[in-house]
């Protein structure tokens, strides 16, 4: 035990805080079936190890290569197109959600009430709902209604994405600084055009950088509905796994990987054009 | 009765306000006709502030009445209310401007509540009235700062930009509060005079608060001392004596005797 002189006070509250928590997680373990014995299994691990074995070289040859750059460019235009729709419905659904454009808010210090939270609540309820379903249900959905292909992942990024757009653009709205907006309201200023003079410019470089962030995400989900059957990319990498064709599985993620770093560095970029 | 509301630009009727528990003003009652010029003066907390916003209907009052420009804001609908609010300009002490908007921009942005949303939007894209911001703007100095970043620019020209929004404005009643506060003396004194220059040419009614006593006297024919919430006086320039100054800044000298505690009243500096 250590000396009185020498004991922190926060030790005792620290020691329990790290025991209720492996004591909270230990049924989380339990009921998920973690059981990381399983891979060191002597025939589990020798699949592993074929497969893996299979990564190196990837392949190269042009036909893959062509077949490849044709499954990327309709990753990306999934996910691309997904983001628009969605933004299509998120930007007035976050000018609807968002308790930054209140009149009333405006001249009772940020204290809004009223009729307007009538509007607000709903549009809240269907952002959550839109955003509650995951995107690879809506793909699943939508590959029974309008049939395999890219179609499906646009309508299933465009819905979920709205959702998680709506949502933060509003929260965006609410937390950048309030008075350039109240000041141009107490001007006679309308709301859209306050919105746009006096919350926009303080919130852009936020709204940008979140919005390249989930069109990243959106690359990711475009990928996994294609393993359901939604096209681009991970139509291939399902295929390439289901035959063992590990080469080709390789060049994919390395694809994948190099998109991911495309898409960090343009949201670089930007966020540096903005600050 | 219509008559003569709409000679008054602006009616207080025992008006007080309250920002949660604090009282900021108390039974204020004051009449300022159309086109008159008043500079409001008082120690730091007075309510100077508070009665400027309750004038450019920015907050409603708790209790008591108000006119502006002959209407009642706080009876209208929000539409009207807007349509009011755009006849009334106030020049705010640190002028609220996002700082990455341009100067060109925010200048521009005094009229919004006269254009509609379309022109509004469009002046986004491409500024639809370089030249007014301009003329506006070389009047203050400025001319050289149009499309600068506001985010660039010194308190005192920040200052100079929102003067510069409110005057583009063109309000029938404009309010200033504490507008020369982060500039030279020189350049106070310049800009004080403009407004009032600009308020006498075109029949605008003035209402600025200033710190500075010798600016509020020098520039404004009538002046009014505020002090904890309360109208102490309100009077022409030339009747403001030695002794109505001393009454109205008291407790701001703080020379107690030893031997006599002073009644120390706690006055919360605003800003």
């Amino acid at each position: 035990m250590l000396k009185a002189d020498a004991r922190d006070p926060a030790l005792l509250p620290r020691l329990l805080l790290g025991l209720l928590a492996l004591v909270v997680l230990w049924p989380g373990i339990q009921l998920s079936e973690l059981n990381p014995s399983v891979l060191l299994q002597a025939e589990n691990r020798q699949q592993i190890a074929s497969f893996t074995a299979a990564f190196w070289p990837p392949t190269h040859d042009v036909q893959f290569m062509a077949l490849l750059l044709d499954a990327t460019l309709q990753t990306l235009a999934v996910a691309t197109a997904g983001m628009a729709l969605a933004l299509l419905l998120a930007a007035p659904a976050a000018l609807m959600a968002s308790r930054a454009l209140s009149l009333r808010a405006a001249s009772s210090n940020g204290r809004g009430a009223g009729w307007s939270r009538w509007v607000r609540m709903p549009v809240r309820g269907v952002l959550i709902f839109l955003r509650s379903v995951p995107e690879i249900v809506w793909a699943l959905l939508f590959v029974r209604a309008v049939g395999l292909g890219p179609t499906a992942g646009v309508l299933a990024i465009a819905i979920t994405y709205s959702g998680m757009l709506g949502k933060v653009y509003a929260e965006i709205f609410e937390s950048v600084d309030q008075r350039p907006a109240h000041a141009l309201l107490h001007a006679g200023a309308g709301r859209l055009s306050a919105f746009f003079y006096g919350i926009l410019p303080n919130a852009a470089a936020e709204v940008v950088s979140y919005t390249v962030y989930r069109w990243e995400c959106a690359i990711r989900a475009s990928v996994v509905m294609g393993f359901v059957g939604a096209g681009g990319l991970g139509q291939q990498i399902d295929l390439s796994m289901r035959m063992f064709a590990g080469a080709e599985v390789a060049s994919m993620l390395l694809t994948f990987l190099v998109l991911v770093m495309l898409a960090d560095g343009f949201s670089r970029l930007l966020r540096w054009r903005l600050t | 009765m219509a008559a003569t509301t709409s000679a008054l630009a602006v009616q207080l009727h025992g008006a007080g306000l309250r920002h949660a528990a604090v009282r900021a003003l108390d039974g204020v009652s004051l009449a300022i006709r159309q086109g008159e010029r008043v500079a409001i003066i008082g120690p730091s907390g007075a309510g100077k502030s508070s009665l400027l916003h309750l004038m450019a209907s920015a907050v409603p009052p708790s209790s008591g009445s108000l006119h502006v420009l002959g209407e009642q804001p706080w009876a209208l609908s929000a539409r009207a209310r807007q349509r009011l609010r755009a006849q009334v300009g106030l020049v705010h002490q640190a002028p609220p401007l996002p700082p990455r908007q341009r100067v060109v921009t925010a200048v521009l942005a005094g009229r919004l509540g006269q254009w509609g949303v379309l022109r509004g939007l469009f002046n986004l894209l491409y500024p639809s009235d370089i030249s007014g911001a301009r003329r506006v703007l070389a009047e203050l100095g400025l001319a050289d700062k149009l499309f600068v970043q506001c985010g660039q620019l010194s308190g005192g020209q920040l200052q100079r930009v929102g003067i510069a929004r409110a005057l583009y404005q063109q309000p029938r009643l404009l309010l200033a509060d504490e507008p020369v506060s982060a500039m030279d003396p020189v350049l106070a004194d310049h800009s004080l005079a403009l407004l009032n220059r600009h308020a006498q040419a075109n029949g605008v009614t003035l209402v600025a608060s200033l710190h500075a006593v010798e600016l509020a006297l020098a520039h404004f024919p009538r002046v009014i001392g505020i002090r904890d919430g309360h109208v102490l006086f309100d009077c022409p320039a030339e009747a403001v004596s030695e002794q109505l100054l001393n009454d109205l800044y008291a407790n701001e000298h703080l020379a107690p005797a030893p031997d006599q505690p002073a009644p120390f009243s706690v006055q919360m500096p605003r800003c």
